[in-house]
Protein backbone atom coordinates (compact mmCIF):
# COMPACT_ATOMS: atom_id res chain seq x y z
CA UNK A 1 0.00 0.00 0.00
CA UNK A 2 1.11 3.64 -1.14
CA UNK A 3 0.59 6.58 0.66
CA UNK A 4 2.42 8.70 -2.28
CA UNK A 5 2.47 6.58 -5.05
CA UNK A 6 3.72 8.72 -7.74
CA UNK A 7 6.76 9.82 -5.22
CA UNK A 8 6.91 6.08 -3.84
CA UNK A 9 7.22 4.05 -7.54
CA UNK A 10 8.91 7.36 -9.04
CA UNK A 11 11.17 5.97 -11.87
CA UNK A 12 14.85 6.65 -10.58
CA UNK A 13 15.39 8.71 -13.95
CA UNK A 14 12.73 11.36 -12.83
CA UNK A 15 13.65 10.55 -8.94
CA UNK A 16 17.38 11.82 -9.95
CA UNK A 17 16.53 14.44 -11.42
CA UNK A 18 14.11 16.14 -8.53
CA UNK A 19 17.51 14.78 -5.90
CA UNK A 20 19.93 16.88 -8.00
CA UNK A 21 17.58 20.40 -8.11
CA UNK A 22 16.73 20.17 -4.68
CA UNK A 23 20.30 19.46 -3.97
CA UNK A 24 21.48 22.30 -6.01
CA UNK A 25 19.05 24.57 -4.32
CA UNK A 26 19.49 23.11 -1.19
CA UNK A 27 23.58 23.92 -1.49
CA UNK A 28 22.66 27.31 -2.70
CA UNK A 29 20.43 28.23 0.27
CA UNK A 30 23.07 27.21 2.87
CA UNK A 31 26.04 28.69 1.23
CA UNK A 32 24.22 31.84 1.21
CA UNK A 33 22.63 31.39 5.23
CA UNK A 34 24.61 29.00 6.86
CA UNK A 35 27.87 30.85 7.91
CA UNK A 36 30.03 27.50 9.12
CA UNK A 37 28.62 25.74 5.92
CA UNK A 38 30.14 28.52 3.42
CA UNK A 39 33.41 28.08 5.87
CA UNK A 40 33.75 24.73 5.41
CA UNK A 41 32.73 25.05 1.31
CA UNK A 42 35.35 27.70 1.12
CA UNK A 43 37.93 25.84 2.90
CA UNK A 44 37.78 23.10 0.25
CA UNK A 45 37.28 25.37 -2.59
CA UNK A 46 33.90 24.09 -3.66
CA UNK A 47 31.24 26.80 -4.78
CA UNK A 48 27.55 25.91 -4.86
CA UNK A 49 27.66 25.94 -8.89
CA UNK A 50 30.23 23.35 -8.45
CA UNK A 51 27.39 21.30 -8.01
CA UNK A 52 26.27 19.81 -11.23
CA UNK A 53 25.64 16.59 -11.12
CA UNK A 54 24.36 14.38 -8.57
CA UNK A 55 28.18 12.33 -8.37
CA UNK A 56 29.19 16.01 -7.77
CA UNK A 57 28.19 15.75 -3.72
CA UNK A 58 31.42 13.85 -3.29
CA UNK A 59 33.05 17.55 -3.43
CA UNK A 60 30.55 18.64 -0.38
CA UNK A 61 32.74 18.62 3.08
CA UNK A 62 31.17 16.41 5.61
CA UNK A 63 29.34 17.20 8.68
CA UNK A 64 29.41 15.08 11.75
CA UNK A 65 27.76 15.31 15.48
CA UNK A 66 31.06 17.38 16.45
CA UNK A 67 30.00 20.15 14.01
CA UNK A 68 26.36 20.37 15.83
CA UNK A 69 28.15 20.37 19.12
CA UNK A 70 30.14 23.18 17.81
CA UNK A 71 27.82 25.54 16.51
CA UNK A 72 25.47 24.25 19.22
CA UNK A 73 22.25 25.35 20.30
CA UNK A 74 21.19 26.89 16.37
CA UNK A 75 23.79 28.04 14.56
CA UNK A 76 23.46 25.96 11.75
CA UNK A 77 20.18 26.84 11.39
CA UNK A 78 18.93 28.05 8.21
CA UNK A 79 16.09 30.21 8.66
CA UNK A 80 15.35 32.55 11.54
CA UNK A 81 14.03 31.36 14.95
CA UNK A 82 10.98 33.41 14.10
CA UNK A 83 10.28 30.35 11.34
CA UNK A 84 11.17 27.60 13.61
CA UNK A 85 7.93 26.31 14.95
CA UNK A 86 9.21 22.92 17.09
CA UNK A 87 12.97 21.82 18.58
CA UNK A 88 13.80 18.29 19.33
CA UNK A 89 16.70 17.23 21.00
CA UNK A 90 19.38 13.95 21.13
CA UNK A 91 22.55 13.17 23.20
CA UNK A 92 25.24 14.33 21.83
CA UNK A 93 28.95 13.00 22.88
CA UNK A 94 29.25 14.75 25.37
CA UNK A 95 27.77 17.76 27.45
CA UNK A 96 25.50 19.45 25.72
CA UNK A 97 22.60 17.83 23.11
CA UNK A 98 22.62 17.88 19.43
CA UNK A 99 19.52 20.30 18.80
CA UNK A 100 17.32 20.44 16.01
CA UNK A 101 15.31 22.92 14.60
CA UNK A 102 11.62 22.70 12.13
CA UNK A 103 10.08 24.70 10.43
CA UNK A 104 6.03 24.24 9.81
CA UNK A 105 6.83 22.59 6.28
CA UNK A 106 9.72 20.97 7.91
CA UNK A 107 7.16 19.26 10.26
CA UNK A 108 4.81 18.37 7.25
CA UNK A 109 7.40 16.88 4.97
CA UNK A 110 8.04 14.74 8.49
CA UNK A 111 4.53 13.86 8.76
CA UNK A 112 4.69 13.11 5.05
CA UNK A 113 7.81 10.81 5.37
CA UNK A 114 5.95 9.04 8.50
CA UNK A 115 2.64 8.78 6.82
CA UNK A 116 4.71 7.31 4.14
CA UNK A 117 6.28 4.57 6.50
CA UNK A 118 2.76 3.80 8.08
CA UNK A 119 1.58 2.83 5.22
CA UNK A 120 4.94 0.10 4.37
CA UNK A 121 2.79 -1.38 7.36
CA UNK A 122 -0.51 -0.84 5.52
CA UNK A 123 -1.72 1.63 7.80
CA UNK A 124 -4.72 3.69 6.61
CA UNK A 125 -7.01 6.66 7.80
CA UNK A 126 -8.89 3.46 8.99
CA UNK A 127 -6.23 2.82 11.83
CA UNK A 128 -5.76 2.94 15.23
CA UNK A 129 -2.14 3.91 16.02
CA UNK A 130 -0.97 3.64 19.36
CA UNK A 131 2.02 5.31 19.60
CA UNK A 132 4.58 3.98 22.84
CA UNK A 133 7.62 5.92 21.60
CA UNK A 134 8.42 8.43 23.70
CA UNK A 135 7.22 12.05 24.01
CA UNK A 136 9.44 15.07 24.48
CA UNK A 137 12.59 16.40 23.05
CA UNK A 138 13.40 12.90 21.47
CA UNK A 139 11.59 12.56 18.15
CA UNK A 140 10.33 8.75 18.14
CA UNK A 141 6.86 9.72 20.25
CA UNK A 142 6.02 13.50 18.02
CA UNK A 143 7.56 11.89 14.92
CA UNK A 144 5.53 8.61 14.80
CA UNK A 145 2.52 10.90 16.12
CA UNK A 146 2.25 13.25 13.25
CA UNK A 147 2.94 10.93 10.31
CA UNK A 148 -0.53 9.03 11.44
CA UNK A 149 -2.33 12.33 12.21
CA UNK A 150 -0.86 13.08 8.25
CA UNK A 151 -2.46 9.68 7.08
CA UNK A 152 -5.64 10.49 9.02
CA UNK A 153 -5.47 7.58 11.42
CA UNK A 154 -7.15 7.93 14.59
CA UNK A 155 -3.93 8.23 17.26
CA UNK A 156 -3.36 7.01 20.80
CA UNK A 157 -0.47 8.83 22.39
CA UNK A 158 0.50 6.62 25.18
CA UNK A 159 3.59 7.59 24.89
CA UNK A 160 6.42 5.08 26.90
CA UNK A 161 5.84 3.44 30.21
CA UNK A 162 3.02 2.07 32.36
CA UNK A 163 2.41 -0.75 30.58
CA UNK A 164 -0.85 -2.28 31.77
CA UNK A 165 -2.88 0.76 31.00
CA UNK A 166 -1.20 0.57 27.31
CA UNK A 167 -2.64 -2.52 27.48
CA UNK A 168 -6.02 -1.56 28.57
CA UNK A 169 -6.04 1.27 25.88
CA UNK A 170 -5.12 -1.31 23.47
CA UNK A 171 -7.69 -3.84 24.01
CA UNK A 172 -10.41 -1.16 25.11
CA UNK A 173 -9.77 0.77 21.46
CA UNK A 174 -9.05 -2.05 19.41
CA UNK A 175 -5.20 -1.03 18.34
CA UNK A 176 -4.37 -1.62 15.39
CA UNK A 177 -1.22 -0.78 15.06
CA UNK A 178 1.53 -0.70 17.49
CA UNK A 179 4.63 2.42 17.04
CA UNK A 180 7.76 1.42 19.78
CA UNK A 181 11.00 0.33 20.54
CA UNK A 182 11.01 -3.15 19.88
CA UNK A 183 12.55 -4.30 23.57
CA UNK A 184 9.32 -2.04 25.06
CA UNK A 185 6.88 -4.20 22.15
CA UNK A 186 8.09 -7.60 24.01
CA UNK A 187 7.83 -5.98 27.20
CA UNK A 188 4.07 -4.96 26.46
CA UNK A 189 4.01 -8.40 24.77
CA UNK A 190 5.01 -10.32 28.25
CA UNK A 191 2.68 -8.41 30.19
CA UNK A 192 -0.05 -9.18 27.82
CA UNK A 193 0.68 -12.73 28.53
CA UNK A 194 0.99 -12.54 32.04
CA UNK A 195 -2.09 -10.60 32.65
CA UNK A 196 -4.04 -13.32 30.87
CA UNK A 197 -5.04 -11.57 27.81
CA UNK A 198 -5.58 -14.02 24.84
CA UNK A 199 -3.79 -11.78 22.06
CA UNK A 200 -6.90 -12.96 19.96
CA UNK A 201 -8.61 -10.04 21.84
CA UNK A 202 -6.01 -7.97 20.31
CA UNK A 203 -6.72 -6.20 16.90
CA UNK A 204 -3.15 -5.28 16.21
CA UNK A 205 -1.83 -6.01 12.50
CA UNK A 206 0.92 -4.33 12.36
CA UNK A 207 4.12 -2.57 14.07
CA UNK A 208 6.49 -0.04 13.68
CA UNK A 209 9.58 -0.89 15.41
CA UNK A 210 12.91 1.10 15.50
CA UNK A 211 14.94 3.57 17.20
CA UNK A 212 17.77 0.75 18.68
CA UNK A 213 19.16 -2.07 17.15
CA UNK A 214 17.21 -5.71 16.86
CA UNK A 215 17.52 -9.14 15.40
CA UNK A 216 15.56 -11.36 13.50
CA UNK A 217 14.89 -13.56 16.52
CA UNK A 218 13.65 -10.69 18.34
CA UNK A 219 11.31 -9.74 15.49
CA UNK A 220 9.74 -13.40 15.87
CA UNK A 221 9.47 -12.90 19.52
CA UNK A 222 7.28 -10.23 18.96
CA UNK A 223 4.91 -11.29 16.11
CA UNK A 224 4.40 -14.26 18.17
CA UNK A 225 3.50 -12.31 21.20
CA UNK A 226 1.66 -9.50 19.74
CA UNK A 227 -0.01 -11.56 16.92
CA UNK A 228 1.41 -8.80 14.45
CA UNK A 229 3.80 -8.11 11.42
CA UNK A 230 6.60 -6.25 12.41
CA UNK A 231 8.51 -3.60 10.28
CA UNK A 232 11.57 -1.90 11.11
CA UNK A 233 12.10 1.86 10.55
CA UNK A 234 15.17 3.82 10.88
CA UNK A 235 15.73 7.80 11.78
CA UNK A 236 18.11 10.02 13.05
CA UNK A 237 17.09 13.68 14.25
CA UNK A 238 19.42 15.18 12.63
CA UNK A 239 18.17 14.09 9.71
CA UNK A 240 14.20 14.25 10.65
CA UNK A 241 13.62 11.54 13.16
CA UNK A 242 11.69 8.58 12.83
CA UNK A 243 10.88 8.37 8.46
CA UNK A 244 14.04 8.14 6.96
CA UNK A 245 13.80 4.62 6.00
CA UNK A 246 11.22 1.92 6.21
CA UNK A 247 10.90 -1.73 5.96
CA UNK A 248 8.42 -2.72 3.33
CA UNK A 249 6.27 -6.23 2.56
CA UNK A 250 9.40 -7.27 0.69
CA UNK A 251 11.96 -7.39 4.14
CA UNK A 252 14.61 -6.71 1.51
CA UNK A 253 16.39 -3.29 3.52
CA UNK A 254 14.29 -0.39 4.71
CA UNK A 255 13.50 2.17 1.63
CA UNK A 256 15.12 5.69 2.25
CA UNK A 257 12.52 8.32 1.41
CA UNK A 258 15.29 9.48 -1.93
CA UNK A 259 13.06 13.11 -2.69
CA UNK A 260 14.05 14.20 1.01
CA UNK A 261 17.68 12.52 1.80
CA UNK A 262 20.66 11.61 -0.38
CA UNK A 263 22.05 8.57 0.98
CA UNK A 264 25.96 7.58 0.27
CA UNK A 265 27.74 4.85 1.82
CA UNK A 266 31.80 5.89 2.19
CA UNK A 267 34.64 4.15 3.54
CA UNK A 268 34.68 5.35 7.37
CA UNK A 269 38.48 5.74 7.14
CA UNK A 270 38.95 7.68 4.16
CA UNK A 271 35.48 9.03 3.53
CA UNK A 272 35.38 8.01 -0.29
CA UNK A 273 32.29 7.20 -1.67
CA UNK A 274 31.56 3.10 -2.21
CA UNK A 275 30.15 1.31 -4.85
CA UNK A 276 26.75 0.04 -4.29
CA UNK A 277 26.55 -3.01 -2.62
CA UNK A 278 29.78 -2.61 -0.52
CA UNK A 279 29.88 -1.93 3.43
CA UNK A 280 30.24 1.24 4.33
CA UNK A 281 29.58 4.31 6.26
CA UNK A 282 26.00 5.34 5.92
CA UNK A 283 26.00 9.24 5.03
CA UNK A 284 22.94 11.44 4.57
CA UNK A 285 22.46 15.02 2.72
CA UNK A 286 18.92 16.68 3.46
CA UNK A 287 17.76 18.17 -0.11
CA UNK A 288 14.03 19.62 1.40
CA UNK A 289 14.48 20.79 4.86
CA UNK A 290 14.29 24.71 6.04
CA UNK A 291 15.43 24.70 9.55
CA UNK A 292 18.68 22.98 9.43
CA UNK A 293 19.76 21.33 6.63
CA UNK A 294 22.49 18.85 6.87
CA UNK A 295 25.76 18.23 4.15
CA UNK A 296 26.67 14.72 3.91
CA UNK A 297 26.10 13.96 7.66
CA UNK A 298 27.95 11.17 8.68
CA UNK A 299 25.81 8.84 10.45
CA UNK A 300 28.07 6.14 11.86
CA UNK A 301 26.36 3.74 10.77
CA UNK A 302 27.41 0.52 8.94
CA UNK A 303 24.84 -0.51 6.23
CA UNK A 304 24.83 -1.38 2.08
CA UNK A 305 22.46 -0.06 -0.41
CA UNK A 306 20.98 -1.56 -2.79
CA UNK A 307 19.19 0.37 -5.88
CA UNK A 308 17.48 -2.46 -7.94
CA UNK A 309 13.30 -1.78 -7.97
CA UNK A 310 12.25 -3.74 -5.21
CA UNK A 311 9.33 -6.44 -5.43
CA UNK A 312 6.99 -4.03 -3.50
CA UNK A 313 7.28 -1.54 -6.47
CA UNK A 314 9.34 1.14 -4.77
CA UNK A 315 11.90 2.61 -6.41
CA UNK A 316 13.49 4.52 -3.64
CA UNK A 317 17.04 2.84 -2.62
CA UNK A 318 16.77 0.32 0.34
CA UNK A 319 19.31 -0.01 3.06
CA UNK A 320 20.37 -2.84 4.87
CA UNK A 321 19.60 -3.54 8.41
CA UNK A 322 22.66 -0.66 10.48
CA UNK A 323 25.46 -3.83 11.21
CA UNK A 324 27.24 -1.89 13.39
CA UNK A 325 28.70 1.28 14.50
CA UNK A 326 32.13 2.93 13.13
CA UNK A 327 32.39 4.64 17.14
CA UNK A 328 31.69 3.62 20.03
CA UNK A 329 28.15 5.04 20.66
CA UNK A 330 25.43 2.95 22.19
CA UNK A 331 21.64 2.57 21.76
CA UNK A 332 20.07 1.66 25.52
CA UNK A 333 16.10 1.60 25.60
CA UNK A 334 16.21 3.78 22.87
CA UNK A 335 18.46 6.28 23.99
CA UNK A 336 22.09 6.85 22.12
CA UNK A 337 24.75 6.83 24.86
CA UNK A 338 28.26 7.63 24.05
CA UNK A 339 31.11 6.22 26.80
CA UNK A 340 32.43 9.87 26.43
CA UNK A 341 29.24 11.30 28.01
CA UNK A 342 30.18 8.92 30.85
CA UNK A 343 33.47 10.14 31.26
CA UNK A 344 32.56 14.03 30.88
CA UNK A 345 30.06 13.11 33.62
CA UNK A 346 33.06 11.65 36.25
CA UNK A 347 35.65 14.54 36.24
CA UNK A 348 36.06 16.06 39.12
CA UNK A 349 34.26 13.47 40.78
CA UNK A 350 36.45 13.29 44.16
CA UNK A 351 38.17 9.49 44.93
CA UNK A 352 37.57 8.19 41.48
CA UNK A 353 39.73 7.74 38.45
CA UNK A 354 39.13 7.92 35.39
CA UNK A 355 39.34 4.76 34.29
CA UNK A 356 35.33 3.28 34.35
CA UNK A 357 33.57 0.63 32.43
CA UNK A 358 29.90 0.50 30.81
CA UNK A 359 28.52 -3.11 31.01
CA UNK A 360 25.30 -3.02 29.00
CA UNK A 361 23.00 -6.15 29.42
CA UNK A 362 19.82 -7.27 29.16
CA UNK A 363 17.42 -8.50 32.08
CA UNK A 364 14.25 -9.76 30.60
CA UNK A 365 13.39 -7.09 27.95
CA UNK A 366 15.05 -4.31 29.59
CA UNK A 367 18.44 -3.09 28.94
CA UNK A 368 20.38 -1.94 31.60
CA UNK A 369 23.91 0.06 31.74
CA UNK A 370 25.81 -0.19 34.68
CA UNK A 371 29.02 1.52 35.06
CA UNK A 372 32.10 0.45 36.94
CA UNK A 373 34.40 3.15 38.76
CA UNK A 374 37.64 2.60 39.89
CA UNK A 375 38.00 4.09 43.67
CA UNK A 376 41.29 5.90 43.80
CA UNK A 377 41.74 7.03 46.96
CA UNK A 378 39.78 6.69 50.31
CA UNK A 379 38.14 9.08 52.11
CA UNK A 380 40.78 10.67 55.15
CA UNK A 381 38.92 8.76 57.68
CA UNK A 382 35.57 9.24 59.46
CA UNK A 383 32.58 7.52 58.11
CA UNK A 384 34.38 6.06 54.99
CA UNK A 385 31.32 3.39 53.66
CA UNK A 386 29.06 6.05 54.24
CA UNK A 387 30.84 8.66 51.97
CA UNK A 388 31.24 6.77 50.03
CA UNK A 389 27.58 5.44 49.47
CA UNK A 390 27.08 9.53 49.16
CA UNK A 391 29.20 9.88 46.25
CA UNK A 392 27.97 6.41 44.29
CA UNK A 393 24.12 7.67 44.49
CA UNK A 394 25.98 11.18 43.53
CA UNK A 395 27.86 9.65 40.73
CA UNK A 396 24.26 8.07 39.64
CA UNK A 397 22.59 10.86 39.78
CA UNK A 398 24.86 12.41 37.17
CA UNK A 399 24.77 9.66 35.26
CA UNK A 400 21.16 9.91 35.11
CA UNK A 401 21.21 13.21 33.77
CA UNK A 402 24.17 13.33 31.35
CA UNK A 403 22.21 10.08 29.73
CA UNK A 404 19.03 10.37 30.17
CA UNK A 405 18.45 7.08 31.37
CA UNK A 406 19.08 4.68 34.93
CA UNK A 407 22.32 3.49 35.49
CA UNK A 408 23.72 1.22 38.09
CA UNK A 409 27.42 2.82 39.48
CA UNK A 410 29.61 0.19 41.24
CA UNK A 411 32.59 1.50 42.73
CA UNK A 412 35.59 -1.15 42.07
CA UNK A 413 39.05 -1.80 42.97
CA UNK A 414 42.20 0.12 41.63
CA UNK A 415 43.15 -2.26 38.49
CA UNK A 416 39.90 -4.10 38.01
CA UNK A 417 38.94 -2.45 34.74
CA UNK A 418 41.40 -3.66 31.81
CA UNK A 419 44.27 -1.26 30.64
CA UNK A 420 44.68 -1.15 26.99
CA UNK A 421 47.61 0.27 25.27
CA UNK A 422 46.01 1.43 22.76
CA UNK A 423 42.44 2.68 22.56
CA UNK A 424 40.93 1.95 26.05
CA UNK A 425 37.85 -0.54 26.15
CA UNK A 426 35.21 1.30 27.54
CA UNK A 427 32.05 -0.93 27.16
CA UNK A 428 31.18 -5.13 27.56
CA UNK A 429 27.93 -5.41 25.55
CA UNK A 430 26.16 -8.15 26.56
CA UNK A 431 23.36 -8.19 24.69
CA UNK A 432 24.59 -9.49 21.26
CA UNK A 433 21.74 -8.01 18.98
CA UNK A 434 23.77 -8.15 15.97
CA UNK A 435 24.85 -11.41 15.37
CA UNK B 1 48.74 7.48 72.71
CA UNK B 2 47.04 6.29 69.00
CA UNK B 3 46.99 3.05 67.43
CA UNK B 4 47.05 2.93 63.32
CA UNK B 5 44.35 1.22 61.71
CA UNK B 6 44.54 0.67 58.02
CA UNK B 7 41.29 0.94 55.99
CA UNK B 8 40.50 -1.06 52.63
CA UNK B 9 38.76 -0.90 50.10
CA UNK B 10 37.35 -4.13 49.16
CA UNK B 11 34.27 -5.03 46.63
CA UNK B 12 32.21 -7.63 48.18
CA UNK B 13 32.85 -10.73 45.74
CA UNK B 14 34.13 -13.89 45.91
CA UNK B 15 37.54 -14.38 47.01
CA UNK B 16 38.22 -10.48 47.89
CA UNK B 17 39.14 -11.08 51.46
CA UNK B 18 40.94 -14.27 50.25
CA UNK B 19 43.04 -12.05 48.69
CA UNK B 20 43.38 -9.36 51.06
CA UNK B 21 44.70 -12.17 53.75
CA UNK B 22 46.91 -13.67 52.18
CA UNK B 23 48.60 -10.89 50.87
CA UNK B 24 49.39 -9.87 54.81
CA UNK B 25 49.73 -13.58 55.83
CA UNK B 26 52.71 -14.15 53.04
CA UNK B 27 54.32 -10.89 54.07
CA UNK B 28 54.32 -12.23 57.87
CA UNK B 29 51.84 -9.42 58.85
CA UNK B 30 49.80 -10.83 61.57
CA UNK B 31 45.88 -9.02 61.97
CA UNK B 32 45.45 -8.35 65.43
CA UNK B 33 41.78 -6.75 65.13
CA UNK B 34 39.59 -6.47 61.81
CA UNK B 35 36.11 -5.47 61.34
CA UNK B 36 34.30 -4.83 57.55
CA UNK B 37 31.98 -2.23 57.22
CA UNK B 38 29.66 -3.29 53.83
CA UNK B 39 27.24 -2.36 51.66
CA UNK B 40 25.68 -5.17 48.53
CA UNK B 41 28.96 -3.75 46.10
CA UNK B 42 31.68 -3.29 48.35
CA UNK B 43 33.37 -2.86 51.99
CA UNK B 44 35.30 -1.18 54.07
CA UNK B 45 37.83 -3.49 55.78
CA UNK B 46 39.76 -2.10 58.83
CA UNK B 47 42.76 -3.68 60.77
CA UNK B 48 45.33 -3.42 62.98
CA UNK B 49 48.42 -5.00 62.40
CA UNK B 50 51.29 -5.90 63.53
CA UNK B 51 53.49 -4.23 60.89
CA UNK B 52 51.08 -1.34 60.04
CA UNK B 53 54.20 0.26 57.48
CA UNK B 54 54.60 -3.12 55.70
CA UNK B 55 50.92 -4.10 55.47
CA UNK B 56 50.35 -0.73 53.68
CA UNK B 57 53.24 -1.54 51.63
CA UNK B 58 52.47 -4.92 50.17
CA UNK B 59 48.80 -4.10 50.11
CA UNK B 60 49.65 -0.78 47.69
CA UNK B 61 52.22 -2.78 45.85
CA UNK B 62 49.36 -5.56 45.05
CA UNK B 63 46.95 -2.73 44.07
CA UNK B 64 44.29 -1.84 47.14
CA UNK B 65 43.11 1.47 48.19
CA UNK B 66 44.75 2.03 51.83
CA UNK B 67 44.32 4.65 53.89
CA UNK B 68 46.14 4.81 57.91
CA UNK B 69 43.72 6.46 60.60
CA UNK B 70 45.00 7.14 63.99
CA UNK B 71 41.96 5.11 66.36
CA UNK B 72 41.82 4.64 70.21
CA UNK B 73 42.85 1.56 71.81
CA UNK B 74 40.62 1.18 74.73
CA UNK B 75 41.12 -1.29 77.83
CA UNK B 76 37.38 -2.25 78.87
CA UNK B 77 37.31 -4.60 82.29
CA UNK B 78 35.70 -7.92 80.52
CA UNK B 79 32.94 -7.64 83.29
CA UNK B 80 29.34 -6.77 82.93
CA UNK B 81 28.75 -2.81 82.56
CA UNK B 82 32.25 -2.54 81.48
CA UNK B 83 31.43 -1.18 77.81
CA UNK B 84 28.83 0.44 79.21
CA UNK B 85 30.82 2.97 81.67
CA UNK B 86 33.37 3.73 78.66
CA UNK B 87 30.57 4.45 76.40
CA UNK B 88 28.46 6.36 79.35
CA UNK B 89 31.65 8.81 79.51
CA UNK B 90 31.56 9.81 75.83
CA UNK B 91 27.94 10.24 75.96
CA UNK B 92 28.29 12.33 79.18
CA UNK B 93 30.76 14.47 77.36
CA UNK B 94 28.42 14.51 74.07
CA UNK B 95 31.33 12.87 72.00
CA UNK B 96 30.42 10.91 68.97
CA UNK B 97 31.31 7.33 67.86
CA UNK B 98 32.23 6.76 64.61
CA UNK B 99 32.61 3.13 64.84
CA UNK B 100 33.75 0.48 66.95
CA UNK B 101 34.85 -2.83 67.21
CA UNK B 102 36.65 -5.10 69.10
CA UNK B 103 40.14 -6.78 69.48
CA UNK B 104 40.51 -10.61 69.12
CA UNK B 105 42.74 -10.44 71.88
CA UNK B 106 42.33 -10.16 75.84
CA UNK B 107 44.67 -8.49 77.73
CA UNK B 108 44.95 -8.87 81.03
CA UNK B 109 41.24 -9.33 81.78
CA UNK B 110 39.99 -6.75 79.24
CA UNK B 111 39.00 -7.19 76.06
CA UNK B 112 40.40 -4.55 74.10
CA UNK B 113 38.27 -2.18 71.86
CA UNK B 114 39.23 0.05 69.42
CA UNK B 115 36.92 3.70 68.98
CA UNK B 116 37.13 5.96 65.77
CA UNK B 117 35.57 8.86 67.86
CA UNK B 118 34.93 12.86 66.35
CA UNK B 119 37.40 14.05 69.00
CA UNK B 120 39.98 11.87 69.87
CA UNK B 121 42.55 13.40 71.82
CA UNK B 122 40.44 14.91 74.12
CA UNK B 123 38.39 11.98 74.06
CA UNK B 124 41.62 10.02 75.19
CA UNK B 125 42.29 12.33 78.54
CA UNK B 126 38.68 12.22 79.46
CA UNK B 127 38.49 8.35 79.11
CA UNK B 128 42.29 8.49 81.10
CA UNK B 129 40.83 11.01 83.81
CA UNK B 130 37.78 8.46 84.47
CA UNK B 131 40.12 5.48 85.14
CA UNK B 132 40.13 3.76 81.75
CA UNK B 133 43.15 2.54 79.97
CA UNK B 134 44.17 3.63 76.88
CA UNK B 135 46.66 1.12 74.76
CA UNK B 136 49.37 2.30 72.48
CA UNK B 137 50.84 0.81 69.73
CA UNK B 138 53.11 -1.40 71.09
CA UNK B 139 50.93 -2.59 73.61
CA UNK B 140 48.68 -4.24 71.53
CA UNK B 141 50.60 -6.70 69.97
Amino acid sequence: MYYNPLIETMPREELNKLQLERLQSTVKRVYEKVEPYRNKMDQKGVKPEDIRSLADIKYLPFNDKTDLRDFYPNKLFAVPMTDIVRIHASSGTTGKPIVVGYTKKDLESWAEVMARSLACAHGSNEDIVQVSYGYGLFTGGLGAHGGAEHLGATVIPTSGGNSKRQIMMMTDLGTTMLCCTPSYAINLGETIRDMGIDKSQLKLKSGIFGAEPWTEAMRAQIEELLGLKAYDIYGLSEMIGPGVAMECDARKGLHIWEDQFIAEVVDPATGEPLPEGTKGELVFTTINKEGIPMLRYRTHDLTTLHYEKCDCGRTHVRMEKVMGRTDDMLIIRGVNVFPSQVEAALVGMEYVSPHYMLVVDRVGTLDTLEVMVEIAQLPADGDTVRILETLNRKISAALQQALGISVKVRLVEPGTIQRSEGKAKRVIDNRNYLK
Amino acid sequence: MFVKQISVFIENRKGRLADFTKVLGDAGVDLVALSVADTTDFGILRAIVTDTEKGVKVLRDAGYTVNITDVLAVAVPDVPGGLAKVVGVLSEKNISIEYLYSFVRNVNGCAIIIFRVDQPVQTADMLRENGITILNQEEIH
